[in-house]
């Protein structure tokens, strides 16, 4: 018994740390109480990138604020249908020659007036080289954005957009556009109050907007935790706000946020971690998630640079890649069914889609033909030993389906397939962007607005931004001209669909499936839906 | 002892400068282009990413990069980070955070890693002695994100004892459990670390001299043998908590804690060069000082060691 006195002390201080942790957990549930109460919902976030200016937020992070605390001309409903909401008409004869006529009386939280000019002096802002916004790209519709948008152009406003009065403004585009209406909805054409300007990073700490919500004071946007936001009470917009407010706490990865779920200390994830998608619905039970397709999906691009996959012989061969790739079976065996193989090249959830396209049998899986357009290309121009590989960005979660895809190619074609992994987006973005890529490339779309064109123009025109296997086609080019000029969307839909039986043909890129979101929430809330581009429908859940 | 720590201090410059440049240069070796990871996927505007490549003086060559954020320290401005935040806001958000987790971690290591050992020392080839070296080898051979995860479910989400994630406020007792987690290893190194050592001193003759005195055996346990088993326990505590804080990253990932790893994490992934070496910069700042804090306590454990 000699050393009683330590045993026991041993004792105590396990019992402290006991009584401590046991402290720490009852404080959690007494602030998950007080949140239940309130009303206000709590959904994880990431830290925004940028400061909250919405012509510099590319980003889901600030997306998804920027999103709620402004309100464009339009927004769009669930399905993606375009709403007026600050426009009360959106007029054009010739889809070049816009006149937009605002609602009476819209206001900015601090009380200032949404005019014609908070409008166009937002877009020009976004526009104007000197203030290096990272969205400027969405205004190249305008014209004179070729002026304002050169490097070290000290012009800043576009010849295009001419207020008219204060609710009136209008808007003169480069060349018609049938589908630029369809853009507004998209935070780039937020408008911005005048004391933005006075000083737009400060602005960007505390923005000011004429959303459903706004921030909830001075210092609601804590860095790298969470930023607040409390509903707009003069809001008059359709998105009405069912909840007291959201809370959007920044997670670094899914699994925390998950295992936050799962405790019922956060109410509504909007992404299932890859690591739980085979066993979430019975964590969460049922009527506690949600499966649900987006405009978005997955390719592999693989660049026409390269000699071994230009001319006949290359777009024989790419044929064969996407023919010999199984997708039904990926998406099951690695997505637990998660995803829906894809039939073309934008997202079922887009007006005028169709899975009729002629020529979208090269997307399904046929082993016999895929080696028998790959034998007739080596043929022409032998494949030798050479090594086919999939460049990706590893911190992205797409190992297993690289891996997979590319074994697929191995199994079904009998040569050497592999994923390249690259340790950051940064890296891979600049091979791809200073066309040094030696073999595909993982790529993958989310349409920023609700339009076939969106998921064409930007990434397979001529010279467009986002074209990273430098594809171009004159006939291609023309139809998606064809459609842009079409006097209304709907018209516009044969041409975009007429373009991609081209892309059917040549395959710049090989479409493997469309994405589809789950989202998991709390057993404390209810009414949780996602749009059309698989953000959740915040404004509409509500506290049980 | 005065003029022994003003040169440790002295020391310590070319210390600084020297880990600067290095991580300096091993950020602007990085393979990818920062702005262009701006823009996404989506169409790089030139006018725009030459503007900001000026912003951040990423179009100058490397010494002059390095030699323009060296101006700037001394003037105590550490620039800002890509969303236009000052590092230095950044800096004074993250650390207190990171401070309190492995201070806690430290605490937690060292008492329960000095009290285990020393009663495994004490009963060696005991009940007691046997299970805690299989307990200790058991922890030290499961990485730390395998006890992170199964700690937090089973605490966080099963028992709901505390918040499986550290939430905004980031406070002690939120921290409790990501700390815990933290010094485990460690806590596992120090019950070994302090059980040798106390088994070695027990034979020691002034054990004996202490014993035959007639000292109480509580007396020569805490005073003779304790005291001077603590010289290895202190230098791999000091040691460790400059690892703590820089090893942080897994376990803050794990339980969202909104501190130093988490934050060099990500710019790491961004490239955001002046970020990471202001981080980093403190980091060595930390370990230096540790460092230094272990050599005076050797004077005091161990009345024979002089410095001059």
């Amino acid at each position: 018994m000699r050393f009683a006195r330590t045993s026991k002390l041993v004792g105590l201080a396990a019992m402290a740390a006991l009584v401590l942790s046991a402290c720490g957990g009852g404080g959690g549930t007494g602030g998950g109480d007080g949140a239940d109460a309130s009303a206000v919902i709590t959904a994880n976030s990431t830290e925004p990138q940028n400061p909250l200016v919405p012509t510099n937020t590319n980003e889901v992070g600030g997306g998804r604020v920027v999103d709620l605390i402004f309100e464009g001309l339009i927004s769009y409903d669930a399905s993606g249908a375009p709403v007026n909401e600050v426009a009360e008409s959106i007029e054009t004869t010739d889809s070049q020659n816009y006149t937009i006529t605002l609602k009476p009386d819209q206001t900015f939280t601090n009380g200032d007036p949404v005019t014609a000019s908070s409008f166009v002096d937002a877009w020009n802002y976004g526009a104007a080289a000197e203030n290096a916004q990272l969205s400027q790209y969405f205004f190249e519709s305008i014209a004179g954005y070729e002026e304002v948008s050169a490097e070290d152009s000290k012009e800043n406003e576009m010849s295009g957009l001419k207020v008219v009065d204060d609710r009136t403004f209008t808007v003169k585009l480069a060349q018609p556009e049938s589908d630029w209406p369809l853009r507004l909805g998209y935070t780039a054409f937020s408008p911005l109050p005048e004391v933005a300007f006075e000083d737009m990073e400060s602005f960007g700490e505390n923005p000011v907007g004429n959303g459903p919500y706004m921030l909830a004071g001075e210092g609601a946007w804590q860095h790298d935790v969470q930023i607040e936001l409390v509903p707009n009470p003069d809001y008059q917009g359709t998105r009405t706000p069912q909840n007291e407010g959201i809370t959007f706490k920044f997670y670094s990865g899914f699994e925390a946020a998950y295992q936050d779920l799962l405790a019922n200390n956060l109410d509504l994830l909007d992404t299932i971690p890859p690591s739980s998608l085979k066993n979430f619905k019975t964590d969460l039970g049922e009527g506690r998630y949600l499966e649900k397709p987006y405009a978005g999906n997955q390719t592999i691009t693989i660049p026409t640079y390269l000699d071994e996959w230009s001319g006949e012989a290359g777009e024989l061969r790419r044929k064969a890649i996407s023919l010999a790739i199984n997708r039904p079976e990926i998406t099951e065996v690695i997505f637990s069914g998660g995803r829906q193989p894809a039939t073309e090249f934008t997202a079922p959830v887009i007006d005028g889609y169709s899975e009729e396209i002629e020529g979208n049998e090269v997307l399904e899986f046929n082993p016999e033909k895929a080696r028998e357009l790959w034998a007739q290309a080596d043929e022409i121009d032998p494949w030798g030993d050479k090594v086919f590989t999939i460049s990706y960005n590893s911190d992205g979660g797409h190992k297993e389906w690289i891996d997979a895809v590319a074994n697929s190619i191995k199994n079904e074609l009998g040569i050497e397939a592999q994923g390249k992994p690259y340790a950051t987006f940064a890296e891979v973005r600049e091979v791809a962007t200073s066309k040094t890529l030696e073999g595909a490339l993982r790529t993958g779309w989310q349409a920023d607005y609700p339009s076939l064109y969106n998921f064409l123009g930007p990434l397979f025109g001529t010279g467009a931004g986002s074209n990273d296997g430098d594809y171009s086609s004159k006939e291609f080019d023309s139809k998606l001209r064809e459609g842009l000029s079409a006097a209304s969307p709907e018209e516009g839909f044969s041409a975009f669909n007429e373009a991609q039986e081209i892309l059917l043909q040549d395959l710049p890129a090989v479409p493997l499936w469309y994405q589809v979101r789950q989202v998991g929430w709390s057993e404390s809330v209810d009414n949780v839906d996602t749009a059309w581009n698989g953000v959740p429908v915040y404004h509409e859940i509500t506290r049980k | 002892m005065a003029w022994y720590i003003f040169r440790r201090f002295l020391q310590m410059i070319p210390v600084f400068f020297g880990a600067t440049f290095m991580v300096y240069f091993l950020v602007f070796s990085l393979p990818g282009d920062p702005i262009q990871a701006l823009f996404g996927d989506r169409a790089v505007s030139p006018a725009v990413a030459a503007q900001l490549r000026e912003q951040y003086n990423l179009d100058e060559p490397f010494l002059v990069q390095y030699f323009l954020y060296l101006k700037n320290l001394v003037t105590f401005n550490l620039g800002n980070d890509f969303s236009g935040r000052p590092v230095a806001e950044v800096l004074a958000q993250v650390f207190p955070v990171t401070i309190r987790l492995a201070v806690l971690a430290l605490v937690f290591e060292a008492v329960f890693g000095i009290i285990f050992g020393v009663i495994a020392g004490l009963r060696k080839g005991k009940f007691f002695d046997g299970t805690i070296l299989v307990a200790s080898l058991v922890v030290i051979a499961i990485p730390i994100f395998v006890l992170g995860f199964v700690l937090q479910f089973l605490v966080g989400v099963k028992l709901g004892w505390a918040k499986p994630t550290v939430g905004a406020e980031a406070g002690w007792s939120d921290l409790l459990l990501p700390a815990m987690v933290l010094g485990l290893v460690s806590l596992a190194y120090v019950i070994r670390l302090t059980r040798t050592s106390i088994i070695e001193n027990m034979n020691a003759d002034y054990v004996r001299t202490a014993t035959a005195k007639g000292l109480s055996r509580p007396r020569v346990v805490v005073v003779h043998i304790l005291r001077n088993s603590m010289i290895p326990v202190v230098t791999f505590l000091g040691a460790d908590l400059g690892a703590l804080m820089g090893g942080a990253i897994v376990t803050e990932g794990i339980f969202n804690v909104p501190g130093v790893g988490q934050r060099l994490y990500q710019s790491v992934l961004r490239g955001e060069g002046p970020t990471i070496v202001s981080i980093v910069s403190v980091l060595i700042l930390v370990y230096i000082l540790a460092n230094l804090a272990v050599d005076v306590l050797y004077a005091w454990l161990d009345p024979r060691i002089r410095y001059a």
